[in-house]
């Protein structure tokens, strides 16, 4: 399945060349890869941050200021800072989540979004960061028709570690104790799960991948402004892919990623009309947490199991009706 | 800086944090008794303001007058809202799932209002708008007066009705303990749906005096929301007292950063003051600190 579906990733690009479609591709894969890492700390420890874009921002402001200043050539020696931006990104979580992680869930929400906020504004006002007029990177000199490729692999490369790292995690003491956080913290703690430092790291963890995203997407686009990259909807936009996907689950931030930007770069292509594109996102969003509140995969599994209880029932009670029917 | 710019901020703070205190009063109550965060306050603020500019520009109603109808108005709305998607929330993530919902709710209000009133921006407009009088050697205009004073009465009224109705107690017994309150009769459920229709009414006055002081559109809501949040986060989450003394704080406080430093610095600095609070309080400055918190 994993296998397969990697398979058909890799050569999606050789098969559908046209630069809109392989374009949307590349943001769909970002994505998936910011919503995975995300879900390697919240969706296991149930603490659900709304301040992604800090990192998010902070690896893209990484890539544009160190490749500015240091005057590099555009193209794919810049790749090589997308590793520093995921660490300066790290740096930052930890402060910050020393902060939000002070709190339990409900209070950690609104905290994540506070300090967002903080470097929202920081980005905006401070003299470094090029204010609000934004930062232009080192013009990348690739032919149009081939120009989304490398960050397409580089970023399906990033899709592919955070998944591993995910399960990884999930596989891992480190990630019980994360998923024993999400179940009773109290609990957990009274169990002798060092929660403070369990939790830090994890959150500190998944800015890696986004951090990285963020840089890539800002050589992507060539030019960054703050609005753009410290983006409250991106924070909302990452935590409802998880949730729509299966909040918690390895496969639900992938298909939630995959799903959900692909449709919403779609609808902004067929809808020039941008008010009329919110409308039916919102109700899109509305309906999918109303009717499949567990997300796809939770809601696709649920149903698979009670299909099978119930064939299990009706052999239990019918013992004929399986024989004639094997 | 001189002192009658600081007076003027001290007194902008009061006058305005007052209104703020109203619209967050709302949300802090429907978190109290529900475990909701209502997202979707901020665009409802933003949906009084839209009514009143209606029923003014068009109907000739004026701004206090017109809350006679907004304010109901947003009551329903607040009712039907629970009704057909709060009750609808079940299971460990209630609260999580409840930040979702209505968002996206407020995505869907704000791109009916985007449709109906364009994005440019508008403004209310009264005579007490434009007017200005005289205190202490300071023009202050009436609207901040008259909103103040429209705040303060309608948070009185809360008061009132919270602790000197039998309804009011059973809201206070259900902000307490949800299953206490069922244990000794109380129809919580009914209890609920009506505190989030008020929570939601209360921005039909908030977003009057926020639009007659502000020029506003749908996308200010992002502006709003953020704000209303963390004064209920520093109020302390669920605390009537904490979510008024929050606003009044913020409001002042950014004032007079403006006066003594530079406008781009005060939000800045009020976020900062409020992650200093809660690294110090984490339960915020009133909020009580339960023992297991799900």
């Amino acid at each position: 399945m994993w296998s397969l579906a990697l398979v058909v990733l890799v050569v999606f690009p050789l098969i559908v060349t046209n630069p809109t479609y392989t374009a949307i591709a590349v943001s769909t894969l970002l994505f998936m890869a910011c919503t995975t890492s995300w879900n390697m700390f919240s969706g296991y420890s149930g603490y659900v941050s709304l301040g992604s874009a800090i990192f998010y921002g902070c690896g893209a402001y990484t890539m544009a200021l160190v490749s500015s200043h240091a005057h590099m050539a555009g193209g794919g020696a810049q790749f090589w800072l997308v590793p520093l931006a995921g660490l300066v990104a790290m740096v930052v979580a930890v402060p910050v989540g020393a902060i939000a992680l002070r709190v339990r869930r409900h209070t950690f929400v609104v905290i994540t979004i506070a300090l967002f906020f903080v470097f929202q504004t920081l980005a905006i006002n401070a003299s470094f960061t090029g204010g609000s007029a934004g930062i232009s990177l080192p013009l990348i000199p690739w032919l149009f028709n081939y120009y989304n490729l490398p960050f397409y692999y580089v970023a399906l490369g990033m899709v592919v570690f955070a998944t591993l790292l995910s399960a990884g995690v999930r596989r891992s003491r480190f990630g019980l104790q994360l998923l024993a956080i999400r179940d009773d913290e109290d609990r957990a703690l009274g169990l002798g799960v060092r929660v403070t430092a369990v939790k830090l790291t994890g959150f500190t963890m998944s800015a890696f991948t986004i951090g990285m995203a963020g840089a890539v997407y800002a050589m992507f686009i060539g030019q960054i402004y703050p609005q753009f990259v410290f983006d409250p909807t991106f924070d909302i936009t990452v935590a409802l892919m998880a949730f729509l996907g299966g909040f918690g689950t390895l496969l639900g931030p992938l298909l939630g990623g995959l799903i959900l930007e692909a449709s919403q770069q779609y609808l902004v292509l067929s809808f020039s009309n941008g008010s009329l594109y919110l409308i039916l996102f919102g109700v899109l969003f509305l309906l999918v947490i109303l009717f499949m509140p567990q997300g796809i995969v939770g809601g696709v599994s649920q149903w698979w199991a009670l299909r099978a209880l119930k064939r299990e029932m009706v052999s239990m009670t019918d013992p004929e009706a399986v024989g004639a029917n094997p | 800086m001189n002192s009658s710019a600081l007076i003027h901020a001290l007194l902008d703070g009061v006058l305005t944090g007052s209104v703020y205190a109203l619209m967050a009063t709302g949300l802090t109550l429907i978190f109290g008794v529900m475990n909701i965060i209502n997202i979707a306050q901020g665009i409802l603020v933003i949906l009084g303001a839209y009514l009143s500019y209606t029923l003014s520009v068009h109907f000739g109603i004026d701004l206090f007058a017109g809350l006679v109808i907004t304010i109901p108005t947003l009551f329903v709305v607040g009712i039907v809202v629970e009704r057909f998607f709060m009750t609808k929330l079940k299971g460990p993530e209630r609260t999580s799932m409840s930040i979702l919902v209505t968002y996206a709710i407020a995505l869907i209000i704000e791109g009916a209002l985007n449709m109906i009133y364009s994005i440019n921006d508008v403004q209310l407009k009264a005579w007490y708008v434009n007017q200005s009088f005289r205190v202490f050697g300071l023009w202050i205009p009436y609207i901040y007066m008259f909103g103040f004073f429209l705040a303060v009465a309608l948070l009185g009224a809360l008061y009132v009705m919270l602790y000197r109705t039998r309804f009011g107690a059973s809201i206070r017994a259900s902000l307490a303990d949800q299953t206490a309150a069922a244990l000794i009769g109380i129809n919580v459920k009914r209890v609920s749906t009506i505190c989030f229709g008020l929570g939601v009414a209360v921005t039909a006055a908030g977003g009057m005096v926020y639009g007659a002081t502000n020029a506003f559109n749908a996308s200010t809501s992002y502006d709003l929301i953020s704000r209303l949040l963390t004064i209920i986060v520093l109020g302390g989450m669920g605390s009537l007292g904490g979510a008024l003394l929050a606003a009044i704080l913020m409001v002042t406080l950014g004032d007079v950063i403006a006066v003594v430093w530079s406008p781009i610095w005060s939000t800045p600095t009020y976020f900062f003051v409020l992650v200093i609070v809660l690294s110090l309080r984490p339960q915020g400055l009133v909020g009580k600190l339960s023992v297991r918190e799900a």
